[in-house]
């Protein structure tokens, strides 16, 4: 069983339309890396470098990983990582 | 304060209610909301408080009532297009509960008047459409102790989460930094689903009256993201976080700043 990773609906474009994908275990970083070989730009909207960005939160099972060990944070087979970037509309 | 025999039948699927009862009707009569935005968030929040006899409705807005708001913003008509929201938002609340008194503020919010206007408030609802008016809200809210249930949508997407200042996180534990100006659309460039702020609204209502209540469990420490596309309703942990800017061990926060004109335009 992979790790499910689940695309919030702005970047659902990146993912043909996919609101799950699968990914590798490893760290979020190295999650996030291989998901842009096949989905490109995916990386540099959610990071900038090797840091996610600071508007855009990760949560493996439902730690926020900045709580954890950030970009570092493992990931296991089978984990479910959720992207949430902020948003602001109230229209 | 005695209820009328009409209160009584109005309110009576409340008062049949165990958690809520004559006593619980009372506190929300007498509870006082501030809502910052009668847009598409603020119209279902008003709305379904209004219904439920929340004493005082306080409706910030200073923008007019346009034919493109009508598609989700269910307090506003073709007879109050071109009037300022929080007016429009008024009539509408006021014709469905005679009993509901609506303040309305026709000012947008900033450093110098948010302390003012939250005061006299026991509850603030953000259903504000930009990054700086929610930052500056959360931190008026924490500085002053008050409880905000913050409400956001974008296309198909919502995100609800309830700040107990002193108790729970704030939205800056949550998202440390706005977005700089351009990275994440607004509503008016992405468009929105007309149903969503109908859903996240009803969420934030409820949260509200919770809170009034005394009942249930609040949504703090917590972000519950709402997608109608896929319909799923997810929960994440918000740890308070202790290096927070405004809510940490050691703020650097300590009095309102209006963040740069720029972000407004997002
Ligand atoms: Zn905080």
């Amino acid at each position: 069983m992979p790790v499910k990773v689940l695309i919030p609906v702005p970047l659902q474009r990146l993912t043909k339309g996919q609101e799950t994908v699968d990914g590798s275990a490893g760290t979020v970083i190295t999650l996030i890396k291989d998901l842009d070989q096949k989905y490109s730009g995916l990386a540099e909207r959610i990071c900038e470098g090797d840091k996610v960005r600071r508007f855009v939160n990760i949560y493996v099972n439902e730690e926020d990983i900045r709580f954890m060990s950030n970009e570092e944070t493992s990931v296991k087979d089978g984990d479910v990582v959720s992207i949430v970037p902020a948003i602001a509309g109230g229209c | 304060m005695d209820f009328t025999e009409e209160q009584l039948q109005r309110y009576s699927r409340h008062i049949i209610l165990p958690e809520v009862g004559g006593k619980g009707q009372k506190k929300i009569s007498g509870s006082r909301v501030l809502i910052a935005g009668a847009g598409g968030l603020g119209c279902p929040v008003g709305y379904y408080l209004a219904a439920a006899g929340v004493g005082t409705i306080a409706m910030v807005d200073n923008d007019v009532v346009e034919l493109s708001n009508l598609q989700r913003q269910i307090a506003h008509s073709v007879r109050t297009l071109g009037m300022n929201k929080a007016e429009s938002a008024k009539n509408t609340f006021e014709a469905l509960n005679p009993d509901v008194n609506v303040v309305t503020i026709k000012e947008r919010l900033n450093s110098k008047n948010i302390l003012g206007l939250i005061k006299d408030y026991d509850i603030v609802v953000d259903g504000t459409d930009n990054f700086p008016t929610r930052y500056l809200i959360n931190d008026a809210c924490v500085l002053a102790g008050k409880p905000l249930v913050s409400g956001a949508i974008l296309r198909f997407e919502g995100q609800v989460t309830t700040i107990l200042p002193g108790e729970g996180h704030c939205y800056r534990c949550l998202f440390e930094e706005p977005p700089p100006p351009g990275l994440v659309p607004s509503c008016q460039e992405a468009g929105v689903l007309g149903v969503l702020p109908g859903v996240v609204g009803a969420l934030q209502a409820a949260e509200v009256l919770k809170l009034v209540l005394g009942k249930g469990k609040p949504l703090s420490n917590q972000l519950l993201i709402y997608d109608a596309l896929g319909v799923n309703f997810r929960k994440v942990k918000v740890p308070k976080n202790p290096d927070c800017k405004v809510c940490g061990k050691s703020p650097v926060i300590t009095e309102l700043i209006d963040i740069g004109e720029e972000y407004c335009s997002i």
